[in-house]
């Protein structure tokens, strides 16, 4: 932790006064990262830089937008027409939402896998559901700034799921609205907030790597680091590696930025709002519909009415997580260990694909009994953890990191169920 | 549960009439080969122009399009136009008679439209489109392409859908007409073109698959114009992501060789 030797007078003079040369170095160069990271560890940078060229894009789209109603579509288009690359940055900023999304769907489902939300990273968890409920608001905003048809009446449906909130629920819309429907007074707010928020994100995703750099990351073995063999530096091991996902991940961005752009969206939405005509299908964006789909499914449930459920239980869907450390008492960390956890896993995720499916159509028939029977289970699901977590019986654990990573050669990291083996 | 997509209607204290039925079984659009489909392909500047020429002469008698000026068609529109000159858009807009003021006293006046004119449209307000034709409303067409799933190939079924008599056992509202294509087989517009409905400039033969395909071609234009800079540019920077990319995974295996 001393201060590093620098060379030059000047960042010592700076550095002496302002250490912001030695918390780099901290932070980055003595910051030790296990040595047997995958691939599935690079998501979590991915979605800091995600968060940077949203706020960028944004901003400049920004500086062209019209927050009005009878402006607002009409801006969005000038910017696609008339702005010099408005069209790049619209449909970056369009497209990255959707990447946003992709990009924090597996880093939390890398975390789920390998049991990164267990002592001493409960707080590191938490901040990251806040992270994600931050996301959802600013998403659902951005995407009514627009003003086309979906725009509109996915805000109408959205805000109006707070009037299931019982005796006070309608005071609550109105308020929201700052009127007697979704109107100007909303798109002016919304812009406002959508703003706002992802600076909020920001700061959250400060306090998010603080945690994160206490007790350093966790690894696909989930076992802790037991000294200097185990790990290396965070830079310049991780940042190429890193960079080199990010490249990769930016071609596929570019596909869809450039070739692809409305592949993701509702064609609806090239449409002016019309309060007066409703659509005949009213659905939110793709990363939305698992918690539609619940929304949507969740019947009569006792003296509760089906409304208010699918509210609850979309609500629910989320909240849950910030309770998952203590749900999952198992000591062992990675699903590679845990020979039942290991599938029961991969079934959440089947499961959230079938909602999704599920959330993009009408709910009847075949619909309603599949959204049913996949949001019974998702909740289900976190039973199930608990269950586990007391009566399954874990594969041995390799003695460390450094044994299981050489003990394979070549940075492969041992498969499930490897014996605990001798350091080399 | 089924409750939610009328939630909206019933808070709104809005009315379901336009909306009609469900869509009986949707039939999927004909797929037709485009000029600019795929991530290489470009608008056939000769069929956009006659496209144009069809917008002009028959659509542009009751649609609009609100969101292109004059001067888009030429080369300082987005993406570069549809290939007329600058002189062939500035007489083209000399053509129109476009309400402009006040002047300074205080009344509007017509004037010849300039390229930094909008389109001119065919009725001044929704309500004086409605009452010409018979209670429906000719949508814009400015995004028309971009706002149907499939749009392309949409339109062109719409264009080429229409069917005289319509099949057996399907009754037909009246003031309706009988499209294949659309949701619900009942469309307000009368059936637009019919085949030799303008006399090309170019000398093409005006049948009804060439004249839908041309306008397809011109709306699909006017709804990205600068789709082909987008292209271009894509390639552009693909190409500069894979070397950077084959760049950083060499310095990776370089920078990781020692580690283990």
């Amino acid at each position: 932790m001393a201060a590093p030797a620098q060379q030059n007078k000047v960042v010592r003079w700076i550095d002496h006064r302002l250490p912001v040369f030695t918390f780099m170095q901290h932070e980055l160069h003595d910051y030790p990262t296990p040595k047997n990271l995958s691939y599935w560890w690079n998501f979590g940078s991915l979605a800091g830089i995600m968060l940077v060229i949203m706020i960028v894009s944004g901003i400049f789209l920004a500086m062209q937008y019209t927050p009005h109603v009878d402006y607002a579509f009409d801006s969005v288009e000038r910017i696609m027409r008339d702005v010099n690359y408005g069209w790049l940055m619209r449909y970056i900023h369009m497209n990255g939402a959707s990447f946003f999304f992709i990009v924090v769907y597996i880093h939390l489902f890398r975390g789920l896998y390998y049991g990164s939300y267990k002592a001493p990273r409960e707080l590191l968890w938490m901040l990251g559901v806040v992270i994600l409920l931050l996301m959802m608001a600013t998403a659902f905003m951005g995407y009514v700034l627009p003003w086309g048809q979906m725009s509109f009446w996915g805000a109408t449906v959205i805000t109006n799921l707070f009037s299931a909130i019982p005796v006070i629920g309608h005071s609550i819309v109105e308020w929201l609205w700052g009127g007697f429907a979704v109107g100007n007074p909303t798109l002016n707010r919304f812009f406002s907030l959508h703003y706002l928020l992802p600076f909020v994100i920001v700061a959250v995703v400060g306090l998010h790597l603080m945690a994160l750099h206490q007790h350093g990351s966790n690894n696909p073995l989930g076992i802790d680091r037991k000294g200097p063999q185990d790990s290396i530096p965070f830079h310049p091991y991780y940042t190429v590696k890193d960079m080199f996902g990010l490249g990769v991940f930016l071609i596929i961005f570019s596909i869809f930025v450039f070739y692809l752009p409305n592949l993701l969206g509702d064609p609806l939405n090239y449409e002016p709002a019309n309060p007066l005509q409703t659509p005949p299908e009213i659905v939110p964006e793709w990363y939305f519909l698992p918690f539609y789909a619940m929304l949507r499914s969740t019947p009569n449930i006792l003296f509760i009415p089906a409304k208010l459920a699918g509210v609850i239980a979309m609500f629910a869907s989320i909240f849950i997580l910030f309770f998952l450390p203590w749900i999952d008492g198992s000591k062992v960390r990675s699903a590679r260990f845990r020979p039942i956890y290991k599938w029961v896993s991969w079934l959440l995720i089947i499961d959230c694909l079938v909602l999704g499916y599920v959330g993009a159509h009408r709910p009847e028939g075949w619909y309603v009994v599949v959204g049913r029977a996949a949001t019974f289970y998702y909740f289900f699901h976190f039973f199930l953890m608990w269950v586990l977590g007391k009566v399954e019986r874990p594969l041995p654990l390799p003695t460390s990191i450094s044994a299981a990573v050489t003990a394979k050669g070549g940075g492969r990291m041992a498969p499930a169920g490897s014996r605990p083996m001798e350091k080399p | 549960m089924r409750s939610l997509a009328c939630l909206a209607l019933a808070i709104a204290g809005l009315s379901l009439a336009g909306l009609g039925a469900d869509a009986q079984e949707e039939v999927p659009p004909p797929k037709v080969s485009w000029s600019f489909a795929g991530p290489f392909g470009t608008f056939d500047r000769a069929a956009a122009q006659r496209g144009f020429q069809i917008y002009e002469e028959v659509c542009s008698r009751c649609h609009s399009m609100n969101l292109l000026h004059y001067g888009d068609l030429g080369p300082d529109g987005p993406g570069g136009g549809i290939g007329y000159s600058e002189a062939q858009v500035k007489a083209f807009a000399s053509t129109k008679q476009v309400t402009d003021g006040p002047n300074d006293a205080g009344e509007m006046f017509q004037r010849p439209g300039r390229p930094s004119d909008k389109f001119v449209a065919p009725f001044p307000n929704e309500k004086a489109a409605r009452a010409a034709l018979n209670g429906a409303l000719p949508p814009d067409q400015s995004l028309i392409i971009k706002a149907r799933p499939d749009g392309p190939d949409y339109v062109y079924g719409i264009l080429t859908g229409y069917k005289d008599p319509p099949p057996p056992g399907v009754k037909i509202t009246e003031g309706r007409y009988y499209n294949e294509y659309f949701p619900g087989h009942q469309i307000a517009m009368p059936p637009p073109l019919a085949g030799n409905d303008v006399t090309y400039a170019d000398g093409t033969k005006a049948t009804l698959d060439q004249e839908a395909k041309d306008i397809v071609t011109f709306l699909t234009w006017a709804s990205e114009p600068t789709m082909e800079v987008r292209k271009y540019t894509g390639v552009k920077v693909i190409v500069f992501l894979v070397f950077m990319t084959g760049l950083l995974f060499g310095a990776k295996r370089k920078i990781w060789a020692d580690v283990h």
